[in-house]
């Protein structure tokens, strides 16, 4: 194929990743942008195989073959309330695969028309720095999210002292390591600034903790993409460089909404710290206080004689598989004649729209299913929010208390329902380490158990 | 007349490129946030370009061990991420 014959190629490609992202402007033509994608891939690797300089297919194949069924076979199995782990797996491999292609440029520039080994041009020597790092720091940093979304390490904050300063030190060797293997073209010096990087992606995601997933995610998906770009760069593949940048601007946009979910900077955040032990005191005294219990009985028997229902539902509901359950009971009270619908909070579950896969998985129609901004003032003309799995996102001192962690995030207004049900395991404070004002109101009534079981029992309740 | 330098003309197309992702991205409707993920994701993945000159016609058996693994692990990611999103977005389109 002709190298103009394949940069139109190419560019067609790139229109069609283009056209997926513009198809999830809903869902109605999501599919078809999915499908564009797909086509888009298709088109980029066959244009990429069918170029001249590439000679022996056996190592592409298997790849391609092994990969395609290992990807495949993940991600038919995996469960929905699993994805966020998925998706952190996911970058590291395209970290560590940005990392392998910008090695494999440096020893054999000529495969990639770059130049010659000790005669790579200035300009694409910066460019492999930039995308090696990025890539490394990707890698683990993505690792270290998956180890503490699947639970494998501790979702707390680590914090150890110097850390800060650390960081710093190593942020300014790697910028330092760059401009001298640019100038040099040094093996040794860009094996070392891999090195430091990966380093760097451990540290760095390591002091956030659980509840800020959200944003990590969102921002290491950021960084795979401005590590395509930093590949497309060093290769001179505008593919590369559109698709790195679409990718980059997506996860920085997600980055940024998430951020505002909780009012807070994405400073603070990777400075990280929140949440955890250092918090906690700020509930002391509050164990004195009394707040009403609820049987499951007493929840059916509230929801029953509702108008209206709106559900709050948080990452608790996630970690207790409640969904399918959430939704019998719903259908069971919609068929009594309330109106039901959820209340989605920006930063609820551990991944942006978490909550709506699971409500979608569990076959809650898509048009019951609000957004803050759409359903909040609705709250005040409620009956019942049932909240399940949800607290930090409710608290009422995020708008009255300005000492509070979590003064100034939006929250939802469920202080409004007329009754306010708690599913909740016990009166521990959310996330934040802060006690919620809710839980001790007249009108609010806790009901402790497992979420699942809690709907399992409501439903009972109301069949009966 | 000189000829502008190829970075520049890399760096016009990826200015522009965030431009277009960033008015794209904001018009994605917030439900499909966890879709939107993944697929970017696998787009992402696109890397397997380079992977694949990497593998295909390199000389040296380091740089095709190098090129192998990175095809692997972005077809790992193209696939998996292609197949996650078809699912989710499958659910969403559920007939009710």
């Amino acid at each position: 194929m002709s190298v103009n014959l394949s940069a139109i190629s190419y560019l067609v490609s790139s229109i069609c990743f283009i056209l997926a992202l513009q198809g999830l402007s809903s869902a109605k033509t999501s599919q078809r942008g999915l499908t564009l994608g797909i086509l888009g891939m298709v088109l980029a690797v066959g244009t990429t195989m069918g170029s001249p300089i590439v000679t022996d297919y056996a190592w592409i194949l298997s790849g391609l073959v092994l990969g395609g069924v290992i990807g495949t076979a993940i991600a038919k199995k995996i469960k929905m309330t699993a994805l966020p782990q998925l998706v952190a797996a996911f970058h590291s491999l395209v970290g560590l695969a940005a990392v392998c292609v910008a090695g494999a440029a440096l020893l054999e520039p000529r495969a990639f028309n770059i130049g010659e080994v000790g005669h790579i041009a200035f300009g694409s020597l910066v460019e492999m720095g930039l995308g090696v790092a990025i890539g490394a720091i990707t890698f683990t940093g993505s690792i270290v999210a998956f180890a503490k979304l699947q639970g494998l390490v501790s979702g707390n904050p680590l914090i150890f002292k110097g850390q800060h300063p650390l960081n710093a030190v190593l942020g300014i060797g790697l910028i330092l390591m760059i401009a001298f293997f640019a100038l040099s073209e040094s093996h040794s010096l860009f094996w070392g600034l891999t090195m430091v990087s990966f380093l760097l992606g451990f540290l760095l995601i390591l002091p956030i903790g659980g509840a800020d997933m959200p944003v990590v995610i969102s921002m290491l998906n950021s960084y795979s993409g401005w590590a395509a770009a930093g590949i497309g760069f060093t290769l001179g593949n505008s593919l590369l460089i559109i698709t790195g940048a679409l990718v980059g601007a997506s996860g920085a946009i997600l980055s940024y909404i998430m951020c505002k979910g909780m009012n807070r900077s994405i400073i603070n955040i990777i400075l990280g710290g929140f949440g955890g032990e250092q918090t906690v005191a700020v509930r002391g005294g509050a164990d004195q206080r009394s707040f009403k219990t609820g049987s499951a009985d007493d929840a059916g028997f509230i929801m029953k004689n509702a108008k209206s229902v709106i559900i709050v539902p948080g990452y608790g509901m996630a970690v207790a598989q409640a969904q399918h359950a959430l939704r019998e009971m719903s259908d069971i009270l919609r068929e009594e004649g309330v109106k039901v619908r959820y209340a989605i909070h920006p930063v609820a579950g551990r991944m942006p729209g978490h909550m709506n896969v699971l409500l979608a998985e569990a076959n809650v129609p898509y048009e019951d299913v609000l957004e803050l901004e759409e359903i909040n003032r609705d709250f005040a003309i409620t009956d019942v929010a049932f909240v399940i799995g949800a607290n930090d996102v409710t608290n009422p001192a995020a708008k009255t208390d300005p000492s509070s962690p979590i003064f100034g995030m939006p929250i939802l207004d469920v202080e409004r329902a007329k009754t306010v049900l708690f599913v909740k395991r016990s009166m521990a404070p959310g996330y934040a380490g802060v006690d919620n004002e809710l839980f001790y109101k007249d009108n609010t009534l806790m009901l402790f158990g497992d979420a699942k079981k809690m709907c399992e029992e409501i439903i009972k309740a109301l069949e009966e | 007349m000189d000829l502008i330098s190829p970075f520049v003309v890399e760096l016009t197309v990826f200015v522009l490129a965030v431009f277009v992702g960033y008015y794209v991205v904001w018009k994605v409707t917030p439900a499909l946030h966890s879709p939107l993920m993944s697929v970017t994701n696998a787009i992402s993945s696109v890397i397997i370009v380079g992977a694949i000159l990497a593998a295909g016609s390199a000389q040296d058996p380091l740089t095709q061990l190098f090129g192998f693994a990175a095809v692997t692990m972005a077809a790992v990611n193209i696939f998996g991420g292609f197949v996650v999103t078809r699912r989710m977005l499958e659910m969403f389109n559920k007939k009710k």
